[in-house]
This record gives structure tokens, C-alpha cells and sequence, in this order.
């Protein structure tokens, strides 16, 4: 898909909890021998996928001095809002001092509610309906105790401003492509705490083909291949899923490297793939051409090719990723277990 | 209805709108709706900064009943970079790593459930300062 007006990012922000929990603690109170990240961090009690999609939203204004009254949507794309009825888009546009003469919805479509909220913007902006948007892919994920999700589920966002080009980007969206099936991975039916999934079904018939078939069709569309990007970021629900898909659609590593987070913070989910953008914008220069391709259980994933410009300079995240990944403080399981609310008073 | 009251005052506890005064400049925060305390000007809606320093604090050990889950809890006395005072709640910062003098910046985070509704009041805290 192409946009029949350029359009691009203005300005981006990410954030993360200060908190993180080993996979070993968690290993050894459900007696596991192997687990499949090294830490992942966890919301405070006082934190929820609202305020941190607050903090990303604040750092991509105050860092790009985007115009607070010509933003004109804000959709933010979770799988754990605060409220099953209840938008978080409206206390973000009253929080953010925005505009009241906005639209605004709540995103679902697990892990790639973000990247969704990115195509839909796009959108928006080409036309000529909104001269700027916010997406925002935000979760605190759940795991049930003792399951595998409770090793990976962490909590995180990151958020874009898009805008037409000509506004002046610090990168081009030059094309995506969006791929779904109706596959049973993942699943967390209304009412329920936890989610459930076919654990069989998560890698082969999920992750790996609706990613391979979503970039590999991007490819056949545009004409484009690994060699042409200086980066890619891919799904991460831990470590070795995004560097299987990477080696198995010909990137190396080190393409990979920059925005390849979850061995330390975890799978954020609709966070993911943007919370890995924004730590590679907060390295990428002029002319850099970034990959991104998202995955959301149930199943799709959405490509995206970013050309960096020269304003990525004056309008890099303030504060970068790395300044939240160097406040990290480990904490214990009850610890843990009292701010993710599983031990109710 | 509590809530109602905690809807009206959304607007001052979610961005740290104040009241400045334009005869003698004194800031108040939350926002006054009368006079100045000071010289009895007229005051002005403002956005106060989002940084400043810590001058004082408690642990709160025993807590009102709509932050029990939230115990122990530090509220700050904090100065802004513009000299205006206020006291708020602390977060991401341990009773044993709170220093006076120590660089904070405001953040949006829960304060409070309200239990039988389930009703979230979010406002102000803050934390110390990131990057």
C-alpha cells in the first residue's frame, strides 16, 4: 500500500517502566529449567498502558514540537486498556493538552494494535482529513502464573507522529503491506483476566508465516529486498522468534541489533515493534532505510519501509530509549506479583 | 459523587495548570480561584514546568483508604523551576533511594480505584528526573 500523498513520521517517543523481573526468579517459583528471554520489565502499581502511552506521546511532542492544536486523531492500540468500555484516547487529549476537535479510538489486534494505528493515521494524513496523528501501540500484558506467557508479557509503548511530508519528517513512510488469516494462536475472550493460546500453533502457522508472507509479498510489490535496508525490526515475543524470521528472510544481525529489545525488556506486545523503531531512530542517520514488520496473534502483520531524512537529528526522542533502559531496577517475584494487581487486598 | 468532583478537577491534576498572579507574580498550585494571597491581583490560568527539585517528604505508612494499595508512598514538598511550591505524590523511587535536593520531573499515573465502581482517577505525580 502506498499513500497518494507523501506522508511521514514528525516526531516519535517510547517509553518503559523502571521495573524488570529475571526469568530465573520467575523459573525457579514454577520450577522450570529453561526460560526463553532474560528479564522483562513490569508496570508499577501506579502505571497502566494509559500512562505509559502518556509518557510516549509527551516525549514525541515535546521532543518534534509538533503543533498540540493541529493534532487531529489518536488512536492507541493495546490489548490491556484500563477500561473494556471506556476510550484512553480522550484522557490523552485532555492530559496532552490537545485539541478537543479530534478523533479518537482504541486499537485492538494483539500485538500489532500499534502498527494498525499506523496504517489507519497514514491514512488520514494523505487525504487531507487531519494534518497530524498520533498512533500509539501501548500494552501491559498478561500471563497467567506458571504459564509460558508469564516469562515474556512486560509492559511498554511507543508512539508516532505522523504527518504529511512536506510538513517536514524525520522519516518517509514509502510503503507497507498487511497480511492476516483467521488463525487460533492467541486469544483472551471478554471477561477474562489471562489469556489462553495453542501453543503448538504460536510459531510455524502464527508468527513466522504472517510475517514471512506479509514482507515477502512487500518485497514482490515494491521490488525491494534485505540489502536495500540499513535496519529491520520484527516482531519480538522473545529472543529467538525475530532472529529466526530475520535469518529465514535473508537480514543478518546486525540489521536487527538496534531495535532487538525483548531479551532484556520483554515482549511489550502492540508496543513491540514500535518501542524497537524508536530505539533504532534514536540511532539511525540521514538516508538510513528502516524495515518494520509487526505481528498480531489471531492472526496479521504489518510491513512498513521508513526512509530517515535529515531532520532525524533535531527531532530524536528527548529522552532516548537507552536513558529508561538505564534506570532499570530488578525487583522480586512478590514484588512483582503485588504491582501486576495478582494479589488483590 | 466522589467522582464527579475528581471529573471537574481532571483538568489541573492531569498537566499541572496553576494560577499566576499578574501584579506580584506568585504562583499557586493546585489553581486558585480567588484573589492572590499575596498582593490580591488578579490571577491567570497557567502551565506550570514540569521539572524541579525535592525540597522535603513523608513516608506514608498508614493511608487513606483509597491508597492503601499505594503504601508505603512518599509525598514530596517540590519546588518548580519556577520557584512555585507544591506537594505532590512520588513515584518510581523507593523510601530508601529518596534524597532531598534530588531532580524531578511530573508524570501522569494512577492515584487512585475507586473499589465499588472501579473508576480510575489519574493526576500528577512525580518521579525522579530521565535523561
Amino acid at each position: 500500500m502506498k499513500t497518494s500523498n507523501k506522508v511521514g513520521i514528525y516526531g516519535y517517543g517510547a517509553y518503559i517502566p523502571r521495573y524488570i523481573i529475571e526469568n530465573s526468579v520467575i523459573a525457579q517459583v514454577w520450577g522450570k529449567l529453561s526460560t526463553p528471554i532474560k528479564s522483562k520489565t513490569f508496570p508499577s502499581y501506579d502505571e497502566d498502558s494509559l500512562t505509559i502511552a502518556y509518557e510516549a506521546c509527551r516525549i514525541a511532542i515535546e521532543s518534534s514540537g509538533a503543533p498540540r492544536d493541529r493534532i487531529g486523531a489518536v488512536y492507541v492500540g493495546s490489548e490491556s486498556k484500563p477500561y473494556a468500555v471506556k476510550p484512553s484516547g480522550t484522557v490523552l487529549v485532555d492530559a496532552l493538552g490537545l485539541s478537543r476537535n479530534t478523533l479518537s479510538a482504541d486499537f485492538e489486534f494483539a500485538c500489532k494494535a500499534g502498527t494498525e494505528a499506523i496504517q489507519a493515521i497514514a491514512g488520514l494524513v494523505s487525504s487531507g482529513m487531519i494534518d497530524f496523528g498520533i498512533a500509539v501501540g501501548t500494552d501491559t500484558s498478561q500471563g497467567r502464573p506458571g504459564d509460558e506467557l508469564e516469562y515474556t508479557a512486560a509492559a511498554g509503548g511507543a508512539a508516532l507522529i505522523i504527518s504529511r511530508a512536506d510538513d517536514g519528517v524525520l522519516a518517509v513512510i514509502e510503503a507497507s503491506n498487511s497480511y492476516v488469516s483467521d488463525t487460533p494462536d492467541f486469544w483472551r475472550r471478554s471477561g477474562e483476566k489471562y489469556p489462553r493460546h495453542l501453543f503448538r500453533f504460536t510459531g510455524e502457522p502464527a508468527y513466522f508465516h504472517h510475517i514471512i508472507s506479509s514482507v515477502r509479498r512487500f518485497f514482490e510489490e515494491y521490488g525491494y529486498s534485505p540489502k536495500d535496508f540499513d535496519y529491520a525490526i520484527f516482531h519480538q515475543p522473545n529472543t529467538k522468534f525475530p532472529q529466526r524470521v530475520a535469518k529465514m528472510l535473508g537480514f543478518s544481525m546486525e540489521q536487527i541489533k538496534p531495535g532487538l529489545l525483548s531479551p532484556i525488556i520483554g515482549n511489550t506486545y502492540s508496543g513491540a515493534t514500535l518501542v524497537g523503531l524508536a530505539a533504532t531512530l534514536d540511532v539511525a542517520k540521514e538516508g538510513d532505510r528502516i524495515l518494520l514488520a509487526s505481528f498480531g496473534s489471531g492472526a496479521g502483520s504489518d510491513t512498513f519501509s521508513f526512509l530517515v531524512t535529515d531532520l532525524i537529528e533535531e527531532r530524536r526522542a528527548k529522552p532516548p530509549l537507552k536513558a529508561f533502559l538505564d534506570r532499570l531496577v530488578t525487583k522480586d517475584y512478590s514484588t512483582y506479583v503485588r504491582y501486576r494487581g495478582k494479589l488483590m487486598l | 459523587m466522589p467522582e464527579i468532583t475528581e471529573w471537574r478537577d481532571r483538568i489541573w491534576r492531569y498537566r499541572l495548570i496553576g494560577s499566576r498572579c499578574g501584579g506580584c507574580g506568585s504562583t499557586y498550585y493546585p489553581p486558585r480561584n480567588s484573589r492572590c494571597l499575596k498582593c490580591g491581583g488578579d490571577l491567570e490560568e497557567v502551565e506550570l514546568p514540569r521539572r524541579g527539585k525535592l525540597l522535603s517528604y513523608t513516608v506514608v505508612y498508614q493511608a487513606p483508604t483509597l491508597y492503601k494499595y499505594s503504601t508505603p508512598y512518599i509525598v514530596g514538598y517540590i519546588e518548580l523551576l519556577d520557584g512555585t511550591r507544591l506537594f505532590a505524590m512520588l513515584t518510581d523511587v523507593e523510601p530508601d533511594e529518596v534524597r532531598v535536593g534530588m531532580e524531578l520531573e511530573a508524570t501522569l499515573r494512577k492515584l487512585y480505584t475507586y473499589g465499588e465502581s472501579g473508576h480510575i482517577v489519574y493526576g500528577v505525580k512525580f518521579r525522579p528526573a530521565v535523561g
